[in-house]
């Protein structure tokens, strides 16, 4: 493979050659890159909220509300990232049964799984999740309903601030709505692959 | 008059598929033209800053592709370069069977399929498994993507529930919720049990060597839960110089592909897990693939990789809304598969010489494109250089005759006149084999030769 490298390079040296100018870098405002009127003077966790609610998910501001939903939906046995759990466990009743420890071996059986996130996007009602913060990524992922827990002051105007607070960590992921295909016949079907639900609990 | 390669296939598209893809584009279409005027302050300098900023990365791909893969070690990410198809296809293979791994999971990459990597790993003993909705019905039906965002615009839900009873995925059912719920159940186990997660790259910031992935499905973030060892294959032109360029390419790629303001998951992989982290491979590989994309850069249609792979130039296209994607024999199809395609043939140019020559030249690829790719003024480049390479044209009349009467002025005007008498000919009957063979297949629109020149001398005269 090394010689491929030296090859590839060579040749990509060679076709760049014969040019007398090369086209230069152009720099430019961010502003450029974000959607217009749609956050001056906002209050960025109720932009998110219905921003999200654009793309079939779903904001609420107190676990009761969540607690509320996932009973309503029947989704009664889940999962809970170990840090929230001491935190949301005096909302919900006994008809749960919540594990902090996701078992891959019963991918199927968790219909919901509350995690971390990193922060969000109002514009776009983008959730934001990162390794560091997510205790499991297949407990953000495999249950039918995914809550992630935000903290108001995380939550980013657009994508150019969002992009410049990626960080270090090695996998951070813009979740914008529940997973969707519209291959069969160009018909939107959520809960592909991941969630069906995707819920925002802005704390 | 014998027929080129593209128009044989379209003459055997059933009525039923045409209309599907044409519905299918054009709803797409429109969608993204609302988003995008409607959200951003100025589209189209977005686009062309889009444009140069690609432009300018690849006309800097000496300096970027060290500098990216300086980033990209220094993040713990094991970096390869394949010259072509078989050396991409034979590294997967020796990073497999160094880790005794013998299943792999696939998200959706064009790459990968232009490598014909899936077929090449089963030879060898693999399970290569697609997992992107369309892809995976691809693979089981032994077919090609027809679209490069909607593999399977081709196909009906029926012939998808056939598909899905043959291979053990249920009873007949072409509902489809119900194909995709069946998909769904099938593909989760499957990425329980790979060893190795593979994506594309849709774009790798020089900067920090962070490769950023988008899928709607979330199959991408499947396969990179449940593996422990993550392989991206990536062209050697994805690269953007900085991470804030990402806000760019990324607020324009899901609105052109899919009119969308942003691809449901948009992953950026800065690297392997590292030991505080719960979760997500131990191990990461990018392979930089070349396969002909040096010689595209060298070649005067370098623009063309400046391409982010939206979809949106077929989706506006009249020709491939007519023949849909097989008929552009490759794996991109459509006007950027016109150009790219012959492109990446290198010597073999003239098997897909044909490509370029299946265009209006109306020019509305060009200005949907995200990143401003001139890709008419390309398609003319490399008809010209067809016709310089004297590649023989197969159904295209002699333009001898043509050529002389276009230059002469008075012929011309007289021929304009003239042609009225076209509209009473009974063309389909004239005993001229091309001329009858032609409009048997197509309606001549009533002749209105001269109208443009009694417009404009009405113009010209003083006080109209």
């Amino acid at each position: 493979m090394s010689d491929d490298r030296e090859s590839i390079l060579s040749r990509v040296r060679g076709a760049l050659a014969p040019l007398h100018e090369r086209a230069p870098l152009p720099d430019y405002d961010s502003e450029l890159a974000v959607m217009r009127k749609l956050i001056a003077g906002r209050d960025l966790a109720e932009l998110f909220a219905e921003r999200i609610k654009r793309v079939n998910g779903l904001a609420v501001t107190n676990a009761a509300d969540l607690v509320a939903y996932l009973r309503k939906g029947g989704w009664l046995h889940g999962y809970c990232d170990p840090v929230l759990w001491p935190k949301l466990q005096p909302a919900f009743g006994p008809d749960f049964t919540v594990e902090t420890t996701f078992d891959r071996k019963r991918v199927d059986d968790y219909a919901f799984g509350i995690t971390r996130a990193a922060g969000a996007i109002a514009e776009s009602g983008t959730i934001v999740l990162n390794d560091a913060l997510t205790s499991s990524r297949l407990g953000a992922l495999a249950p039918w309903v995914h809550v992630a827990v935000i903290e108001r002051a995380l939550i980013h105007p657009d994508l150019p601030t969002a992009v410049a607070a990626l960080g270090t960590d090695p996998n951070v992921i813009w979740v914008t709505g529940p997973s969707r295909t519209a291959d069969v016949e160009g018909i939107l079907i959520e809960g592909v692959h991941g969630p069906g639900q995707q819920v925002a609990l802005v704390v | 008059m014998s027929c080129q390669p593209i128009d044989q296939y379209a003459t055997q598209i059933p009525r039923e598929k045409r209309a599907a893809v044409y519905q299918g584009t054009k709803a797409t279409h429109e969608k993204r033209t609302k988003l995008l005027f409607d959200q951003f302050a100025d589209p189209n300098r977005l686009r062309r800053l889009a444009g140069e900023i690609k432009q300018h990365t690849i006309e800097n791909l000496d300096t970027y592709l060290p500098q990216v893969e300086a980033k990209l070690k220094a993040n713990g990410v094991n970096v390869h370069w394949a010259g072509n198809a078989e050396s991409a296809c034979k590294a997967v293979l020796d990073i497999m069977q160094a880790r005794g791994a013998t299943k792999i999971v696939k998200a959706k990459t064009m790459v990968s399929e232009e490598i014909e990597l899936a077929p090449f790993l089963e030879k060898h003993g693999m399970e290569a498994l697609e997992t992107d909705l369309g892809e995976f019905i691809v693979q089981i039906d032994h077919d090609h993507p027809s679209h490069i965002v909607r593999p399977i615009i081709h196909k009906s839900r029926a012939e998808i529930a056939r598909s899905f009873e043959r291979e053990g995925l249920g009873a007949y059912n072409d509902d489809p919720e119900t194909i995709t719920r069946r998909a769904r159940q099938f593909l989760r186990h499957k990425y329980l049990s790979a060893d190795v997660g593979m994506t594309g790259g849709n774009f790798v910031s020089a900067e920090s060597g962070r490769i950023a992935v988008v899928t709607n499905e979330g199959n991408s973030r499947f396969c990179l839960a449940a593996t422990k060892c993550h392989i991206a294959v990536i062209g050697i032109e994805k690269i953007v110089p900085r991470d804030r360029d990402l806000a760019v390419f990324l607020n324009l790629l899901a609105r052109s592909a899919t009119a969308q303001e942003l691809t449901t998951y948009t992953e950026f992989i800065r690297g392997p897990k590292s030991p505080e982290q719960p979760d997500g491979p131990e191990e990461m590989h990018v392979i930089f693939v070349d396969n002909g994309r040096s010689e595209v850069l060298a070649s005067e249609c370098r623009e063309i990789l400046r391409c982010i792979r939206c979809g949106a130039c077929l989706n506006v296209c009249p020709i491939y809304r007519q023949v849909s994607g097989h008929a552009y024999r490759s794996v991109y199809p459509g006007p950027v598969g016109a150009v790219l395609s012959p492109l990446l043939m290198g010597e073999k140019f003239p098997q897909k010489a044909d490509l370029p020559k299946a265009s209006s030249l109306c020019g509305a690829c060009n200005e949907v494109c995200p990143v401003n790719i001139p890709i008419p003024d390309l398609l003319l480049r490399l008809r010209n250089r067809a016709k310089e390479e004297n590649v023989p044209s197969v159904g295209t009349p002699p333009m001898g005759g043509w050529s002389i009467l276009a230059s002469q002025p008075a012929a011309w005007r007289a021929a304009l006149v003239g042609g009225k008498i076209m509209d009473f000919l009974p063309l389909r009957h004239i005993p001229v084999p091309p001329l009858s063979k032609w409009e048997a297949k197509r309606d001549l629109p009533p002749w209105r030769g001269g109208q443009f020149r009694k417009w404009m001398k009405q113009r010209q005269r003083p006080g109209a």
